[in-house]
């Protein structure tokens, strides 16, 4: 089938707006959860099919697209979704985060400070943050309008209890504007306070599950935590085994049957451009 | 139905519309700001940045009300055959259009539900003009705070006190379009 058999990024239409109104809702109420109607993609649930909706609704011509799965251009996802709005919108794609104009991400942030005029949208499997505390829908959307979260404070409470700190350690639930608490999606909570007063429009699109939220730029989002717990953004305490960086979040890779093991970046291009600049860590060839 | 009814649409629907979706969000996005929106030929009095956030946003599921500055029978027949949409009493409606005068007062329009505040309309206010100056925005969207005409800071404000329900604006004049959502404190 040639690429004339597609509409203009992928979805008809009628969809397209649908999706739009929401996403015009979402960003009117940042960190509420705006019901839509999610189509079928061309992609398994989990694949990204929220994200990929609300980047097939955003996307104009002039765009450079970049997609990260995990923080790498290079895996199936990414790939496999940067050659779909190739193909079906006729964009340009980039692995550069600072070239890109719209990042469609899979649990991260880049590294790289993002700028207005960027926008990233996120791929998000459970957008209800208090699912895991109460199954029934009808129940959270209450919880929600009545601002009752004492049963998230007690979940984290409970991880205290039990291991001493706050366990959790991706999908870290935040407070935004200091009315709705959000899930950032499974980014590590690393990645939290970038969530926070960033430049760009931030999107979230959960397909299986229907919903559509936003945050948009300079909101005020915060990690919730207690007075004698406070919020601590980690990571693996190692530096970039290619590239050197301090302060970037790691990976941690098993590299032979010994039990041997290396950290690196996660954002594959910001440890890319590191080492370009001459950069190297200890393990670097 | 006359002639010029059929005309005024987007030329190339899907690239116009994408084109157009991302200044209307940017402009919810950044409260405030002015964009420039290009592609609709409405009939008078609906101008360009109205007529293209009609077609960008509205179709057979989204009922709008036309208030008394707007509703002209060259109106409604351009939204008939270019969106779809039906034209409803304000209380069932989705999206508004008229000038700030006629489109008051605000209390009928739909502000949504404690559970379902997104199920609010959206007024589409047509102004003189679109100026970054008089009132103080401040909010989600904004870095400090910015300057925009507001036609009515009473009622913004009193439109935000019910957040997070309440009523989204987009202001529209000639090509230029801005918004405020219902998060932004005017002051």
């Amino acid at each position: 089938m040639n690429n004339e058999a597609y509409n203009f990024a992928y979805l008809d239409e009628q969809t397209k707006r649908m999706i739009r109104r929401a996403l015009l809702k979402a960003v009117a109420i940042p960190g509420y959860q705006v019901p839509f109607a999610s189509r079928e993609m061309p992609m398994p649930y989990g694949w990204g099919t929220g994200g990929v909706q609300v980047s097939a609704a955003i996307l104009t011509p002039d765009d450079r697209l970049k997609v990260i799965d995990q923080g790498a251009d290079d895996t199936t996802n990414a790939v496999s979704i940067r050659s779909f709005f190739k193909r079906t919108a006729g964009v340009q794609t980039t692995t550069a985060t600072s070239e890109a104009t719209v990042i469609q991400t899979r649990h991260r942030i880049p590294e790289v400070p993002l700028t207005e005029k960027q926008t990233l949208v996120y791929q998000v499997p459970i957008p209800e943050p208090l699912r895991f505390l109460e199954p029934r829908e009808s129940e959270t959307r209450k919880m929600h309008s009545l601002e009752e979260y004492g049963l998230m404070h007690v979940k984290l409470y409970e991880d205290i209890a039990r291991h001493g700190h706050i366990a959790t350690s991706y999908a870290y639930p935040v407070s935004v504007e200091e009315r709705y608490i959000m899930d950032p999606s499974p980014i590590p909570k690393f990645d939290n306070p970038k969530l926070s007063q960033n430049a760009a429009l931030q999107l979230f699109g959960a397909g299986r599950e229907q919903r559509i939220y936003a945050l948009p730029p300079y909101t005020k989002v915060v990690s919730l935590d207690f007075d004698d717990h406070p919020f601590e953004a980690s990571k693996a305490n190692h530096v970039c085994a290619l590239c050197g960086a301090e302060h970037s979040y790691l990976d941690e890779v098993i590299v032979d049957d010994e039990g041997n093991r290396m950290f690196v970046c996660s954002d594959t291009d910001y440890c890319e451009s590191r080492r370009a600049q001459g950069l190297t860590g200890k393990s670097a060839a | 139905m006359n002639a010029h009814t059929l005309e005024g649409g987007f030329q190339d629907p899907s690239i116009d519309a994408a084109k157009a979706f991302r200044a209307i969000m940017d402009a919810m996005a950044h409260p405030g700001r002015v964009y420039t929106v290009i592609g609709a030929e409405p009939p008078l009095p609906v101008s360009k940045a109205a007529g293209v956030c009609l077609l960008t946003l509205c179709d057979h599921e989204t009922p709008i009300y036309l208030a008394a500055s707007h509703d002209k029978p060259a109106t409604r027949e351009w939204i008939a055959f270019h969106t779809g949409a039906p034209i409803a009493p304000l209380e069932e409606s989705q999206f508004a259009l008229g000038t700030w005068s006629s489109l008051l007062p605000l209390k009928p329009y739909s502000i949504g539900t404690p559970q379902y505040p997104d199920q609010s309309a959206t007024l589409i206010v047509e102004l003189p003009a679109l100026q970054t100056h008089g009132a103080t925005l401040r909010g989600p969207g904004i870095e400090t705070s910015v300057q925009f005409n507001v036609p009515d800071i009473n009622e913004l404000q009193c439109n935000h006190r019910h957040y997070p329900m309440g009523l989204d604006f987009i202001f529209t004049a000639g090509s230029d379009v801005a918004a405020i959502p219902r998060s932004t404190e005017v002051q």
